[in-house]
């Protein structure tokens, strides 16, 4: 693809996608159209989308592998930029109107429930990541770079694990995000030598 | 001049079926049929199948009766959006969306157990008599978040005299309707169907407890448990069952629907208590719908003047 488009016709336009379901909210909070706890459907959604754009992040070197096209590595920065963006969301959410920005009460929420244990620990381990997301930090950081990134595996089995623990009854939504997340992962692992031989060295 | 005769074999617009009603054909026939058996069982047949209305007079009943909070009402558009009542579906909306394939007339209501009047009712013979009130309460899910509901009830206490429990009679056992046809959520095993809930007598007998049988000065839309549903109002919402088809009184403890599923989640007291969190979150606080943040919860949801009584000598942490 070229580059030009890519850089000055296609990367705002996706830039705008990805800010369009925290624009759908806040215009959602603003009408009064979240239903009757706006601060649960705010929760709900800032969470489901900062899991989803990880997915979708992680999706990007299978589809490479499977398909050989190279462009997608282009969006896998902005597709991991917007998952922590949707996550800072979801815990402000969290921190400023279920705890009241009272600090002891975040902190006994991660340090006695599970659920909220392991969302924390998905956020702390993006953050180095969301910091280390620039053309200077993955030259400065070499091969270390890609070790570093490597916790991203880490934050996303924490998450499906923050979302299937938070659940009461119905199972099914979080264990499909698990089964998304167990493919994405499988897809890593080195391809038989038929398939690798048919679609050239595998990157990333 | 054109002028228009009338084609004298076109139906005129006033004999023409309304929609909404030919559209809703089916649920007449089932509901006919349904109505057709419980009237040949009992013997007679009436007209029209009876409801609520019928029998009790919701518009006149007392308004603000004891124990009801001065607190804001929760608008009613959020009393009836946003449920839980999982035969639905498990989303909030779902029950707004879906209950309306439930049909609650005719209705009846199996009474069994240690009591001098088993048998099965109608549920205008359950209910005439009876001395509808409204009651504006403190709802509190073990979600952590609460309403405040102008219900119109009965005293259970009431209703339950009726059937007149024996002395072995220790608890009451209730039923939610089990009929995957009309409660698309029990198509899937969600919960273990049919949703069971029970009280101790002397919480039956509360005369905090009521059946409730309308909110807002209407009867019960159906997801919010029409016809006839459980308000306990110092327990969380879930010891509330809603659309009841059963009445049972035992001897023992009888089992209880989310104390089955998790029972280290969900006691069978379940009386709110902000000091006893839930494992997997705290309930010290709550978010009343229709605020940003939150606010205290308070130990039987505000109600322990009337009913900690009740709970003397017993370990509220172990029994929660």
């Amino acid at each position: 693809m070229d580059d030009r488009l890519l850089r000055y016709g296609l990367k705002p336009v996706v830039f705008m996608l990805l800010l369009l379901p925290a624009a759908l909210l806040l215009a959602g909070l603003l009408r009064g159209t979240l239903g009757a706890d706006p601060v649960a459907a705010l929760l709900w959604q800032t969470g489901l989308w900062a899991l989803r754009l990880l997915l979708a992040s992680l999706a990007v070197t299978p589809l490479q592998r499977l398909t050989g096209w190279r462009w997608p590595i282009r969006w896998r920065r902005q597709l991991g930029l917007f998952a922590f963006f949707y996550a800072c969301l979801h815990l402000a959410v969290y921190a400023v109107f279920d705890r009241s920005l009272d600090l002891a009460a975040v902190w006994e929420d991660i340090v006695e429930r599970p659920f909220i244990t392991v969302g924390a620990l998905a956020f702390l381990l993006l953050a180095p990541l969301a910091a280390t997301s620039t053309r200077g930090a993955v030259r400065r950081l070499g091969p270390r770079w890609q070790q570093l990134h490597r916790l991203v595996y880490l934050a996303a089995g924490l998450a499906v694990l923050h979302y299937l623990w938070l659940v009461k009854a119905d199972l099914r939504p979080p264990l499909i995000y698990a089964g998304i997340l167990a493919v994405l992962l499988l897809l890593r692992l080195p391809l038989p030598l038929p398939w690798r031989r048919r679609l050239g060295p595998a990157s990333g | 001049m054109l002028i228009r005769t009338r084609d004298t074999s076109a139906p005129a617009a006033s004999e023409i079926t309304p929609e909404p009603i030919y559209r809703d054909r089916r649920r007449f026939l089932r509901q006919a049929g349904q109505f057709a058996v419980a009237g040949a069982a009992a013997g007679w047949l009436r007209t029209v199948p009876a409801g609520v209305t019928d029998v009790l007079d919701l518009e006149s009943s007392p308004r603000r009766a004891k124990f009801s909070t001065d607190e804001p009402l929760t608008a009613e558009d959020s009393v009836t959006t946003y449920n839980n009542f999982y035969e639905f579906g498990t989303g909030k909306t779902d029950p707004a969306q879906y209950a309306d394939a439930l049909v609650t007339e005719p209705w009846s209501v199996t009474v069994a157990g240690a009591c001098e009047k088993p048998g099965t009712y109608a549920l205008e013979d359950v209910l005439r008599g009876l001395a509808p009130e409204e009651r504006i309460y403190r709802l509190r899910c073990v979600e952590g978040w609460s309403m405040v509901i102008p219900w119109l009830g009965v005293p259970l206490a009431a209703l339950l005299k009726r059937y007149q429990p024996t002395s072995a009679a220790r608890y009451v056992a209730f039923q939610t309707l089990y009929d995957p046809d009309q409660m698309r959520g029990q198509r899937r095993s969600v919960l273990e169907w049919p949703y069971r809930e029970g009280l101790r007598m002397d919480e039956a007998m509360h005369p905090l407890t009521i059946m409730a049988v309308g909110l807002y000065g209407k009867p019960l839309p159906n997801q919010n448990g029409a016809p006839l549903r459980l308000v306990v109002p110092w327990k969380y919402g879930f010891k509330s069952i809603k659309s009841i088809v059963r009445i049972e009184f035992t001897e023992t403890e009888p089992p209880t629907t989310w104390n089955m599923m998790a029972p280290r989640e969900y006691g069978f007291y379940a009386n709110v208590n902000p000091q006893v969190d839930h494992p997997r979150w705290s309930q010290s606080r709550e978010r009343r719908i229709g605020k940003l943040f939150r606010q205290d919860t308070l130990m039987f949801n505000g109600y322990g003047e009337q009913v900690a009584s009740l709970y003397r000598g017993l370990d509220l942490r172990r029994n929660y």
